[in-house]
C-alpha cells in the first residue's frame, strides 16, 4: 500500500508543466507564501501531482501555494497563495 | 524557453542491472543540459492513449546525446515499456532539459555530498560524469544506497572514477542483503553513516539528495540534525508514483 | 497528433462498453490514492461529525456517537474524473439521510467540509433520498488513511472529487460555496454520465 509521503513530490517534478506555462524555467523561480512569509525555490516545495489537479504546498506551513489544472485543452491556475514569485530572465 | 515535444531516436541501450537500463538517444536540434537535469517522456498508443513521465538525465553535458536510465517497476505503466520493449532505432516522444534547481556546475567550489537511493543515483551520477569530463577535482562524496549488490547501477564506472584518486569518493550501502567480503555499510541510512559521510559544517558544502521521498525526508532530516543548513540540501523526491 | 510509439500499450484498460462505465472512463481492479496534501490522521478520541450552517441546532457526533448510528453497507460504481472508474465498490457507513433526519432548513446547498481543509459543495438534494453517505468501511476493512479513513463521504452519482475524504461534516448554506476544485476548473456539479468534468462542461 502507497504510503502518503510517497505521494508527495517536490517541484521538479512540475518543472515540465511549469514550463508549458511560463517561458522561463521556474524550479529556480523563488515563491513567497501568503500564509506564513516563508521563501523557497520552486523545487523545493512540496507537490502533489497524482489528482485532479498538481497542488503545491509550502513546506514551511504547508499552506496552498498553487492549483494547477489541465484539461479540455485549458489550463486553471491560482497562484493566490504565493505573494509574489521571483525568477531570471532566461 | 518553450519546450517542444520532440521526436527523439534511440542510439543504444545498455543493461545497467536486471531491472535498469540505460536509453541513449539522438535528439535533433538538442540544445546541452546541465548535469541534475531531467526529462519528460511521452507514449502514445495507437488508440490515443497517452502516459508522460519524467526521468533524470544520466549523461554528462559533455556527452553526445541523452541518456536515461530507468528501473522498470513490476507495476509501472512506462518503465515496462522502456525496459524490456523499446528497440534500438525505437523512437519515442521527449522533452527537455527541466529543472534549474537541482543541478551542479563543476567550478563551484563547494565540496559536495551526493545521497542517492535506488534509481535516486541517476542525476547524481550525470554530476560525477559531469565532474569527471570537465576535469573537476572538487572533493565529492556519493553515499548511495541500494537493496543488494546486483542492484547497484553504475557499480564498475563509480570503482573505476572512484579508484582515479582525483577527490571522488563514494561510499555504498546494501540495505537487504550483502555479499561474502562486502565491505560497504549494511544497513538503512542512519546518523551515525551520515556522521562518517558528511563533511564538517565549517566547510558550507552543498549536498544534493535523490531517491523516493520516504528516503530523501530521512536523509535531508538526518542533516538538519547534524547541524547543516537547510539551504545548503538540495533535494529530488521521485515518489513511488508512476512508473 | 502525436507521435506513435511501437508497442506501447500502457496498463491493460478496459475499454467496456458496459452501460455502467461512463464516457471517456475506463476500469480498473486496483484503488488508485490521489491526494492533494498530507494525509490527516486525526486522534479518533477528538474526531467529531458535525452538521453547521443554516440549521436550528448544529448537530455534532464524536466518534463513538457516529458508530452507533444506524449504519448500511452499499455496493455502489465510483468514477473519478481522472478516468478511471471502479464497479462494484464495498462500503460500510451511515446515510446521509439518517445525519440530517428531522433538520428542518432553508438552505438548498451543502458544502463538505475536511480535515486539511479540503471542501467540495452540491446541491443539497443532490445528497438526500439515499445518495449519499458518510462511510467508514471499504471492502470490509476500516477505512484506510489513504482513502479518506477515518471517514469520507460517498456520493457515487458524482465524480469522486465530490466523496470528499477525511470529512468532518456538511455546512448547510443558502447559496452555492463551490469548494477546492470547483473553483479551480472543474465542473460545479460534476455528473460523469453527462461528462461534465470541467468549467463550460
Amino acid at each position: 500500500m502507497k504510503e502518503q509521503s510517497e505521494l508527495m513530490l517536490d517541484g521538479n517534478a512540475i518543472g515540465g508543466l511549469l514550463s508549458e506555462i511560463f517561458t522561463m524555467e521556474m524550479t529556480s523561480a523563488e515563491g513567497k507564501c501568503a500564509g506564513c512569509g516563508a521563501v523557497n525555490a520552486i523545487g523545493r516545495v512540496h507537490v502533489y501531482m497524482n489528482g485532479p489537479g498538481a497542488v503545491v504546498r509550502c513546506p514551511d506551513c504547508t499552506s496552498v501555494l498553487m492549483r494547477i489544472v489541465h484539461g479540455n485543452g485549458r489550463y486553471w491556475i491560482d497562484l493566490s497563495g504565493l505573494r509574489v514569485l521571483e525568477f531570471a530572465e532566461s | 524557453m518553450i519546450l517542444k515535444w520532440q521526436v527523439a531516436k534511440v542510439t543504444a541501450i545498455t543493461a545497467e542491472t536486471p531491472r535498469v537500463a540505460s536509453l541513449s538517444f539522438h535528439v535533433p536540434g538538442w540544445q546541452g543540459h546541465l548535469a541534475g537535469q531531467h526529462v519528460d517522456v511521452r507514449l502514445t498508443s495507437d488508440d490515443g492513449y497517452q502516459a508522460q513521465r519524467s526521468y533524470s538525465i544520466a549523461s554528462a553535458p559533455e556527452e553526445k546525446g541523452v541518456t536515461i536510465t530507468v528501473e522498470r517497476l513490476d507495476d509501472g505503466e512506462v518503465s515496462p515499456y522502456l525496459v524490456g520493449e523499446v528497440r534500438q532505432s525505437d523512437s519515442l516522444e521527449l522533452r527537455g532539459p527541466i529543472g534549474g534547481y537541482f543541478v551542479w556546475k563543476a567550478g563551484d567550489p563547494r565540496p559536495v555530498l551526493l545521497i542517492g537511493g535506488g534509481s535516486g543515483v541517476v542525476p547524481l551520477m550525470a554530476m560525477i560524469r559531469h565532474r569527471a569530463l570537465a576535469g573537476s577535482r572538487t572533493p565529492v562524496r556519493l553515499l548511495y544506497s541500494s537493496r543488494t549488490f546486483d542492484d547497484v547501477i553504475y557499480r564498475d564506472e563509480l570503482d573505476r572514477l572512484a579508484a582515479a584518486g582525483d577527490g571522488l569518493a563514494v561510499h555504498h550501502t546494501l540495505t537487504r542483503s550483502r555479499p561474502p567480503g562486502w565491505k560497504g555499510y549494511t544497513r538503512r541510512l542512519d546518523r551515525p553513516m551520515i556522521d562518517d559521510v558528511a563533511w564538517p559544517s565549517e566547510q558550507t558544502p552543498i549536498v544534493f539528495i535523490c531517491g523516493p521521498t520516504p528516503f530523501v525526508e530521512a536523509a535531508a532530516t538526518l542533516l538538519v540534525e547534524r547541524g547543516y543548513d537547510p539551504a545548503w540540501v538540495k533535494t529530488e523526491r521521485f515518489g513511488a508514483t508512476g512508473g | 497528433m502525436a507521435f506513435i510509439s511501437r508497442g506501447f500499450r500502457g496498463k491493460r484498460r478496459d475499454e467496456t462498453t458496459s452501460s455502467r462505465v461512463p464516457p471517456g472512463q475506463h476500469t480498473v481492479n486496483d484503488f488508485p490514492v490521489l491526494s492533494a496534501g498530507p494525509t490527516p490522521r486525526p486522534d479518533l478520541a477528538h474526531w467529531s461529525f458535525s452538521i453547521v450552517g443554516e440549521i436550528d441546532a448544529p448537530r455534532t457526533w464524536t466518534w463513538e456517537e457516529f458508530r452507533k448510528l444506524p449504519q448500511e453497507e452499499i455496493t455502489v460504481d465510483i468514477h473519478c474524473v481522472t478516468k478511471w472508474s471502479k464497479l462494484d465498490t464495498k462500503w460500510k457507513g451511515v446515510s446521509v439521510d439518517t445525519l440530517l433526519d428531522g433538520v428542518d432548513t432553508a438552505a438548498e446547498f451543502v458544502v463538505a467540509v475536511s480535515d486539511g481543509g479540503y471542501t467540495t459543495n452540491m446541491p443539497l438534494d443532490e445528497i438526500t433520498d439515499k445518495k449519499a453517505w458518510a462511510v467508514y468501511e471499504y471492502d470490509g476493512q476500516p477505512l484506510h488513511p489513504e482513502h479518506g479513513g477515518p471517514a469520507r463521504l460517498l456520493v457515487p452519482h458524482l465524480y469522486l472529487w465530490k466523496s470528499a475524504k477525511w470529512v468532518r461534516g456538511l455546512k448547510l448554506v443558502k447559496e452555492d460555496e463551490p469548494g477546492f476544485w470547483e473553483t479551480n476548473g472543474y465542473n460545479n456539479h460534476g455528473d460523469p454520465f453527462k461528462e461534465e468534468r470541467y468549467w463550460g462542461d
